[in-house]
């Protein structure tokens, strides 16, 4: 397993793998990646027809086959999508699946002479690194070394494409020739990519990798890094797993190793990842349920003019809540001293009723803002408000207090509660 | 019956069955899901062969058709849960089920009969050898059965649902209003689609069922204004494209799922051309 040559194609299907994902980043960014899989497809009659007109063993005449084929669809989809009625989607199927079927047609046409075996054409559906020859490899590596310089070249002119079309035409960019050039680039990265993956599983080089290192980051040059990474390493265990078990493709393997990368980084990347996500939700939820439940102790007092206990039970009958959350609630308030458990129920701490003010207070200042600055009539306001209490940080209070010139009392009359001190 | 006949009758049932299912395709923007389903039924119809020793089996159905539900349920739950661009959850899904499926078959090519190949362009030629038959009689091709049972089934189910599915396809909004389940609709097209690709895959394979699918009813699309037209356009031209094709590919000697393809790409070029022109024609007139 470890002979040069093998390691030669493995170096090589790496730089593929890698080349192609990052180019397949900027796609996934401008939400195209669909397009990137029927140009993989439509690049299969390019590559028969090639090896039928010219000498089916001169790998550069197959890249100049599947860069038209690839040019031809990528203009043709444009075209269906613009100038029929025909919606974005059905254009993109539509070429894939005609051109992946004349494809066929031609292979079969060629494949009854027998020359298809010797130039490795089945090669390109599912992929089978092991099956390049040395000679076609430096070509397609120069190919992709093309791609990352390429990239680094035009990156700014890519940034902005991809992020703000109209602010790049704003400030004088060429923005037609950068398309341009990205098509190119594009089709060259799919033929690139195709040697690894096959055309069948292309989609995945473009989009995976791109779709895993997207939660890890919010850069776009670690991203397109991240990307290259993910790729090549899921070549590898491709690779390795396709010279090791005799009649295995590469492209599966690879696609599934890729899969399996975007699973542990979509679950688990910190911030973006969902896990990360579903507790930053439950934080807010537990925030907004403990201030909640302050707020309206708070109110009971402002109500009554004394300190008030309440129960569990009255507290459930007021907000509709379960038992069982509301317990879980009443203990971490408890915890932090924000509340004190009485034989007659729940009371708020000094310290409790200082939060509580804040929330009733967050809550009243915003009713006012609303009506005052925003002219919202005083019956629409209290849904906004009970969601804007809980996310006023202390610099914006300030700012609200400063702006309406410290208020006394709220569009409902009631008294804005300020910390007496 | 003659292979030849067996062979134009199975490629007729099987495109027009896509076809119809497809025209709802085309109206919902969702082409690219019936492609994903066409891809990701792989592993499912590879684990029933397995299980079950043989094609055209119950399992095999009711295998591919839990996995096309469950590829239409993480496309969506990748695009909800997880956040990820609706394009791109289309992509990784297909792609990760179809190279899982490739995986097992490669894996047990010595016990399950069915190849890269197959899987890739079909083998619609070798259906009229591939009989069965029951209490002593011959029964004539599998294929041909379940694909003639296949048209039934999406003739009545669009018999059958035919105001839900125009009600959800046009105007979701609406449709919900007076009550019509959109996602139990949506649900059930795709449950449609996957059996149709399932029956389908092994006369033509994966990727020229997406062919089927889109090619006639985007064709129709374009001549047509409303939905009965639209179906019965795309069930015309797919049954058109299926005997030429077959015509063409015996007369070529070229693969014949390759053929009907390319010949439903012709003729949308043609009814594009058309089109444009009479477009073009209709603007200089008025101006």
């Amino acid at each position: 397993m470890l002979d040069p040559i093998f390691i030669k194609v493995l170096i090589g299907t790496l730089l593929l793998a890698a080349s192609s994902s990052v180019v397949g980043a900027f796609s996934f960014l401008k939400g195209e990646s669909l397009v990137g899989d029927a140009i993989a497809h439509a690049l299969l009659p390019g590559v028969v027809l090639a090896f039928i007109l010219g000498d089916g063993r001169n790998p550069l005449f197959l890249i100049f086959g599947a860069l038209a084929a690839g040019l031809i669809a990528h203009y043709g989809i444009s075209f269906l999508e613009q100038r029929t009625k025909l919606k974005g989607d059905t254009a993109i199927s539509l070429v894939l699946s005609t051109f992946f079927g004349f494809g066929i047609m031609l292979l079969s046409a060629v494949q009854r002479t027998g020359l298809s075996q010797q130039a490795g054409l089945e090669r390109f559906l599912l992929g089978k690194a092991a099956a390049i020859t040395l000679s076609d490899l430096y070509v397609f590596v120069a190919l992709a070394l093309v791609l990352l310089v390429s990239v680094a070249v035009f990156f700014k002119g890519f940034q902005l494409m991809t992020f703000n079309e109209d602010f790049a035409a704003a400030i004088g960019l060429p923005v037609q020739a950068i398309r341009f050039v990205f098509t190119i680039l594009t089709v060259l990265a799919v033929t690139v990519g195709i040697q690894s993956v096959g055309i069948v599983l292309m989609a995945a080089l473009l989009i995976t990798p791109a779709a895993a290192a997207r939660s890890w980051t919010s850069s776009l040059r670690l991203m397109l890094v991240l990307s290259a990474v993910f790729a090549a390493t899921a070549a590898l265990i491709g690779t390795v797993v396709s010279a090791s078990l005799p009649k295995m493709p590469t492209g599966p393997w690879i696609v599934l190793a890729l899969g399996g990368i975007a699973f542990i980084s979509l679950l688990f990347a910190p911030e973006k990842g969902w896990i990360a996500r579903r507790k930053r939700a439950k934080g807010n939820q537990l925030k907004t349920q403990r201030e909640n439940l302050l707020k309206l102790l708070y109110g009971a007092e402002e109500r009554e003019g004394e300190t008030v206990a309440m129960t569990s039970d009255m507290i459930v009958a007021m907000r509709r809540q379960h038992l069982d959350g509301l317990r879980k609630t009443l203990r971490a308030l408890k915890k932090e001293y924000l509340l004190v458990e009485r034989p007659d129920g729940f009371a708020l701490t000094d310290k409790g009723r200082s939060e509580g003010r804040r929330v009733v207070r967050l809550h009243r200042l915003w009713e006012l803002y609303l009506t005052e600055r925003l002219g919202m009539a005083a019956d629409h306001i209290h849904p906004q408000a009970e969601t804007m209490e809980h996310i006023i940080t202390p610099e914006i209070e300030a700012l609200i207090v400063k702006e309406l010139g410290n208020p006394e009392v709220d569009p409902h009359q009631s008294p804005i509660p300020y910390e007496e001190d | 019956m003659t292979p030849t006949l067996a062979i134009a009758l199975t490629a007729v049932f099987t495109a027009v069955s896509c076809a119809l299912l497809g025209a709802f395709l085309v109206l919902r923007k969702m082409t690219m899901v019936g492609d994903a389903i066409s891809h990701a039924v792989l592993p499912g119809i590879a684990v029933a062969y397995w299980l079950s020793q043989s094609r055209a089996s119950l399992w095999m159905f009711l295998g591919a058709a839990a996995v096309g539900v469950f590829a239409t349920v993480v496309i969506e739950v990748l695009r909800k849960k997880l956040k990820v661009q609706s394009d791109a959850s289309i992509g990784m899904t297909f792609t990760t089920l179809f190279a899982l499926g490739v995986i097992l078959i490669t894996f047990w090519s010595d016990s399950v009969d069915l190849d890269q190949e197959c899987v890739l362009y079909g083998e619609i030629a070798y259906v009229p050898f591939n009989t069965w038959s029951a209490g002593g009689f011959s029964m004539g091709p599998i294929a041909l059965w379940s694909s003639g049972l296949l048209l039934l089934a999406v003739l009545g189910y669009i018999f059958v649902g035919y105001k839900g599915l125009k009600m959800s396809s046009f105007n979701e909004d609406y449709a919900a209003v007076l009550g019509i389940s959109v996602a139990a609709w949506n649900l059930s097209l795709m449950a449609m689609v996957s059996f149709a690709t399932v029956v389908s895959f092994e006369s033509v394979g994966a990727i020229l069922v997406v062919a089927l699918l889109v090619v006639p009813a985007a064709t129709a699309y374009l001549l047509v204004e409303k939905l009965h037209h639209l179906l019965m356009g795309a069930a015309f031209i797919a049954l058109v494209a299926a005997l030429g094709g077959y015509a063409c590919s015996r007369w070529m000697d070229t693969s014949i799922a390759g053929t009907i393809a390319t010949l439903l790409g012709v003729q949308f070029l043609m009814v594009l051309l058309y089109q444009q022109l009479i477009l073009k024609r209709n603007h200089h007139a008025v101006a």
